[in-house]
């Protein structure tokens, strides 16, 4: 096994019995992304000799007894999230060659843990989209093939799509994304790794990219819950700088994955099924039930009866608060600016010459539903079917402690597909947007192939600020289904390189050869 | 909702997006097929609820009336496409 | 008699309203940690929250909310302890975002009222419809370079209280009146300094015309008007306009207009195409604000004593007529100044000093209450002397003069140039006889009946003795030497 093929936890406690350095470790990431990225594409900006800056440093801190959650360890950005003094495009070109001034909340307080950043991976523009199709840096390879068709290239997913790619090619040990609609389960469900949301409030937004301001979140991608689970701790907290950033403790989330769940009761809401959903998806839910039966839960039919209306509801809502968010995207303080006769021109072929296809028609969506005379139909109305989104989660969780459902309608699906109908691409997030609307914890876990041999993922959906459960009830899942399959392209298959041996701490005392 | 061309124009020219000519039509359809999707939300039954304005379910913190932020002039211009001494530059607005 | 506008065929009556925008007086800004103060280099004043770069977010200070409460409860009005911001959307060069935080259906104070005076000394009652706090533009500067608008970020963000009144006004007196009063209302509480010069308060008049019994008609908003005169002129120069269009058969289109002061008249602002659609909606990185009981109840009872209550306190403690403690109390520093002057002492006799030769020395001298060369207590001082007999009236106002050259107090003025009143009755007989020998016909005329000369004869003795004689023993000498 490779460095590369560590879980972060193993990683970071090999780095702590000292088995190996934070310098190997992130100089084999480096090698990996230097390999597979002109192929796969996860990573806009690489930092290289950044993070063979910071190696050392954590090296010397690890040296001293450092104890922090994620010292020397090699993470991946989604390029949405501010960093400074490093390029940061929000996938589009609109943002021309700005470089932040300030570092985001959460990546500072990934810094602050110790962490070390290989760079900034890419994205559906914006964070509009499901597929990582609408980037201004072209599109990402999903790692998985076809196992009938070795030459399809797939999707990710989107928008975190990049991250979901880098974590599961094993570019890098974890990664950051945001989920609006669905952007870090969607992608992790279809790249076999785990992603998780918090809950509305729980990661700060200061110094995201703003695309929805009362949807985004920021989460951790990685590929074991544990993993996720000293992500989120790290990455999570009350930031006074966030108006909406929620004043509540943390829970011990690596504690929580060991947690057994037996006497939990788990929910299958009967809404969570699609037109033309494969059977296998229908099947792999059965088979998510049984486990956590089997590992001790007690099963419960709920019923969330607006479930098919989440995504007609975020499709105005989205839309809305992003054509006001992104009002600032004008050529005048930073980025693009192409120029025009007179303010009005100069802002109109700005914009028209930064925002892509997908951006540009959820602004003018968004401007349209709430211009005169339609807020009350459109975005008054779509706010009233989110309270009651909302309203059906709570019920539920007056009967049960958590949900399960399918993460995505589908696995992973062929680059250019579902892009002549933009509703065919938003149907992808169907299972993932009512979590997003009423703001309450979701994690994706890998529970098996479908017959083409490629992942698809279960959710677990908790009560607000309940992670803590919904990382118990994932790494029991994780736990049952044992799922150790590996895609195609990923850093140990890397041609020509044979596997260096990896000193993995076995036990006490094993010493490095 | 159907949307023809002149409001197609006019929502591209609130949102200060240049939209041309050959482009209208294919917008049109676009806008058009979404909007006429979302209008499913007109079967829900919303008599008597109150709009959800944000998942936060708090009340806005304040913060002390302290300067704390601000005096970085060249930071704040290092980014802007055109600058002129130590003011952001723009076509002559005439008013 | 009401103010009209006389018509070809009759009267119209002039309907005004009034929006004011008052900067808040507060160290940071609404919503970012950047400075406030006037005039600084530009954009060292700013944030990244102002500047709205890419992932950044407000978080609302305290001090404005607390300012804008304040401002309420001077008003009289209604405080609504849950209140929301909204975002108004629209594009322009000092508008970083593209969309201005404001507080658009749920504003933090509801109606209120404002007693206003007008020079007939009556008095009405203005009404506030709200009042609500939004984030300041940054300015553009046109006039700089010749194919170039330059941006100052400086003024992003800070903090406005729109205050919005009812179209009770009928006349651009009234509108005067009301827009000094609520200048003096806001210097009073101490949330805004009302400089219209700076442009820290500010004014959109909404004007429309009607004859008498009509509903309202359409009205045109005049924008940023920066004195009170330009009110009152813009309110003029607007409604005759407006007479003319309907006199001449046509209607006046709702538009935004410019005032144009050097020549007198309003101009269009706006052309149609630009109305905006601001697409309100509520602000998705904002909370509602929801206010505190105890805490509003903390801040009206730290509120000082406001104008009318001032005014009327005035008029029965110190017997003041409702002019003169109108006067007094429409700068706060000036009341104050004014009460440390009559405590304890004549209170007619303080308010006639301060409002006459102290008043007159300030206009003279170009300087205010504030920077006043005679301090309250010199003044104080001088009025002692007077009172204890120390100099008479008249020396006194020589004294009042010295002081406002020199800044010293009165006593060691009188002692420097020598100016006691003399209450010698030996000196004062001494210098009644010598007048008196030295005008005898006019004392043979007095004695005669003309009573009229005995003023002349006090005139002459004062002239003798340098004006220093005490006035009432000068006075009892002449009536016992000329019989």
């Amino acid at each position: 096994m490779m460095l590369t093929d560590l879980t972060l936890a193993a990683a970071r406690r090999g780095l702590g019995e000292r088995a190996f350095t934070s310098r190997e470790l992130t100089e084999a990431h480096l090698a990996a992304i230097e390999a597979l990225n002109p192929r796969l594409n996860a990573f806009i900006t690489v930092t290289g000799e950044q993070a063979l800056a910071q190696a050392d440093a954590s090296d010397a801190a690890l040296a001293r007894g450092d104890d922090r959650p994620l010292t020397g360890v090699p993470i991946a950005m989604k390029d949405l999230f501010c960093t400074e003094g490093v390029r940061t495009t929000a996938g589009s070109r609109i943002l021309g060659r700005f470089v932040p001034p300030y570092e985001s909340t959460v990546s500072a307080n990934l810094l602050r843990a110790g962490a070390v950043f290989l760079g900034k991976t890419n994205m559906d523009e914006f964070a509009m989209g499901s597929s990582n199709m609408t980037s201004a840096y072209g599109p990402v390879e999903n790692p998985w093939k076809r196992r009938q068709d070795a030459d399809a290239v797939l999707v990710p997913g989107g928008s975190s799509g990049g991250s979901a790619a880098a974590v599961a090619a094993r570019l890098a040990l974890g990664a950051t994304g945001t989920d609006t609609g669905g952007s870090i389960r969607q992608p992790a469900s279809f790249c076999g790794i785990v992603g998780l949301k918090p809950t509305y409030g729980r990661c700060s937004r200061w110094g995201v990219v703003a695309f929805a301001s009362s949807l985004d979140h920021p989460g951790p991608l990685a590929r074991s819950v544990e993993d996720c689970a000293i992500l989120l701790g790290a990455m999570a907290g009350h930031d006074p700088k966030d108006s909406t950033s929620a004043d509540v403790p943390l829970g011990d989330y690596q504690g929580a994955c060991g947690r057994s769940v037996k006497g939990m009761r788990i929910g299958v809401p009967r809404e969570y099924r699609a037109d033309g959903m494969p059977e296998e998806i229908e099947a792999l839910w059965r088979q998510g039930v049984d486990w956590l039966r089997d590992a001790g839960a007690e099963v419960v039919d709920v019923s969330l009866p607006h479930t098919k209306y989440g995504l007609a509801t975020y499709y105005i809502v989205a839309p809305a608060e992003a054509s006001s968010n992104l009002a600032r995207y004008d050529g005048v303080r930073f980025g693009l600016r192409t120029n025009g006769k007179d303010l009005r021109d100069l802002y109109e072929r700005t914009r028209a010459e930064g925002f892509g296809a997908e951006v540009r028609r959820r602004v003018l969506i968004g401007t349209y539903v709430l211009s005169a005379g339609y807020y009350d139909a459109y975005y008054l109305r779509a706010q009233k079917v989110r309270a009651l989104i909302r309203r059906d989660f709570t019920e539920a969780f007056a009967r049960v402690d958590a949900l399960l459902t399918p993460t995505a309608p589908s696995a992973a699906f062929v680059q250019g597909e579902k892009m002549d109908d933009p509703i065919k691409m938003y149907l992808n997030d169907l299972f993932t947007v009512p979590a997003d609307l009423a703001g309450v914890p979701a994690i994706s876990v890998p529970a098996g192939l479908d017959a083409n041999g490629l992942p698809i993922g279960l959710q677990v959906i908790g009560k607000p600020f309940d992670e803590e459960m919904v990382f118990a009830v994932g790494a029991a899942l994780e736990r049952a289904a044992g799922f150790d399959a590996l895609p195609t392209i990923r850093a140990d298959s890397v041609a020509g390189q044979p596997p260096p041996p990896c000193p993995l701490p076995q036990g006490e005392g094993e010493l490095p050869p | 909702m159907s949307l023809d061309p002149a409001t197609v124009r006019r929502i591209a020219t609130l949102a200060r997006i240049r939209v041309e000519d050959a482009e209208i039509a294919q917008l049109q359809s676009e806008l058009n097929g979404i909007l006429g999707w979302i209008e499913q939300l007109n079967e829900v039954n919303i008599e008597g609820v109150e709009p959800l304005t944000g998942a936060a379910r708090m009340a806005l913190k304040m913060r002390e009336d302290v300067v704390n932020d601000g005096d970085m002039q060249d930071k704040v211009l290092a980014n802007a496409p055109e600058r002129i001494g130590a003011y952001f530059a723009v076509p002559k607005v005439v008013e | 008699m009401s103010y009209t506008i006389k018509g070809t065929d009759g009267p119209w009556e002039v309907v005004i309203g009034l929006e004011v925008h008052a900067q808040v007086i507060s160290k940071a800004k609404l919503f970012s940690g950047a400075a406030t103060d006037f005039g600084a280099e530009p954009n060292t004043q700013v944030s990244f929250v102002d500047a709205a770069f890419p992932g950044m977010l407000p978080v609302i200070n305290r001090e404005c909310v607390a300012q804008a409460v304040r401002t309420g409860l001077g008003l009289n009005a209604h405080i609504n302890m849950v209140s929301r911001f909204d975002r108004k959307n629209y594009f322009y060069a000092d508008l970083p975002a593209g969309y201005q935080i404001s507080q658009y259906q749920h504003p933090i104070v509801g109606e209120g009222t404002v007693e206003i005076e007008l020079p007939d000394s009556s008095t009405k009652p203005i009404g506030i419809t709200r009042l609500h706090l939004e984030q300041d533009a940054g300015k553009s500067l046109h006039d700089q370079h010749p194919t170039k608008s330059l941006i100052d970020l400086n003024r992003a963000g800070v903090a406005l209280m729109e205050i919005v009144s009812e179209p009770d006004l009928r006349s651009p007196e009234e509108a005067g009146a009301y827009l000094r009063k609520l200048r003096t209302i806001l210097r009073y509480l101490g949330t805004c300094d009302g400089n219209m010069e700076e442009g820290s308060l500010r004014a959109d008049v909404n004007v429309s015309v009607r004859k008498h019994g009509e509903p309202y008609r359409t009205r045109c908003e005049v924008k940023n008007v920066n004195s009170v005169r330009f009110v009152m002129q813009a309110i003029e120069a607007e409604a005759k306009r407006q007479v003319e269009v309907w006199e001449s058969g046509g209607t006046v289109e709702q538009e935004t207009r410019l005032f144009d002061a050097a020549r007198g008249v309003t101009r269009s602002m706006r052309t149609k195409e630009d109305a905006h659609d601001y697409r309100y909606f509520p602000d998705p990185d904002l909370l509602p604000l929801v206010l505190d009981e105890d805490w509003i109840a903390e801040l009206k009872a730290e509120l000082p004593e406001l104008p009318d209550v001032k005014k009327a306190r005035f008029m029965q403690q110190y017997g003041l007529p409702a002019y003169d403690a109108g006067v007094l109390v429409a700068e706060q520093a000036t009341a104050d100044f004014y009460e440390t002057v009559a405590a304890g002492r004549d209170a007619k006799q303080a308010a006639n000093w301060v409002m006459g030769d102290f008043f007159a020395a300030l206009n003279r001298t170009g300087r205010t209450i504030v920077d006043s060369p005679v301090s309250a207590p010199n003044l104080s001082k001088l009025l002692d002397l007077i009172a204890d007999g120390t100099i008479n009236g008249r020396i006194a106002k020589e004294v009042f003069e010295a002081m406002v050259q020199t800044g010293h107090d009165p006593a060691s003025i009188v002692e420097a140039k020598g100016l006691r009143q003399v209450t010698d009755t030996g000196a004062v007989d001494a210098a009644v006889e010598r007048v008196l020998a030295a005008n005898a016909d006019k004392v043979a005329e007095y004695r005669s009946g003309k009573d009229k000369l005995f003023g002349f004869f006090v005139g002459q003795v004062m002239k003798a003795m340098a004006g220093k004689g005490n006035p009432a023993l000068v006075n009892e000498a002449l009536r016992r030497s000329l019989g």
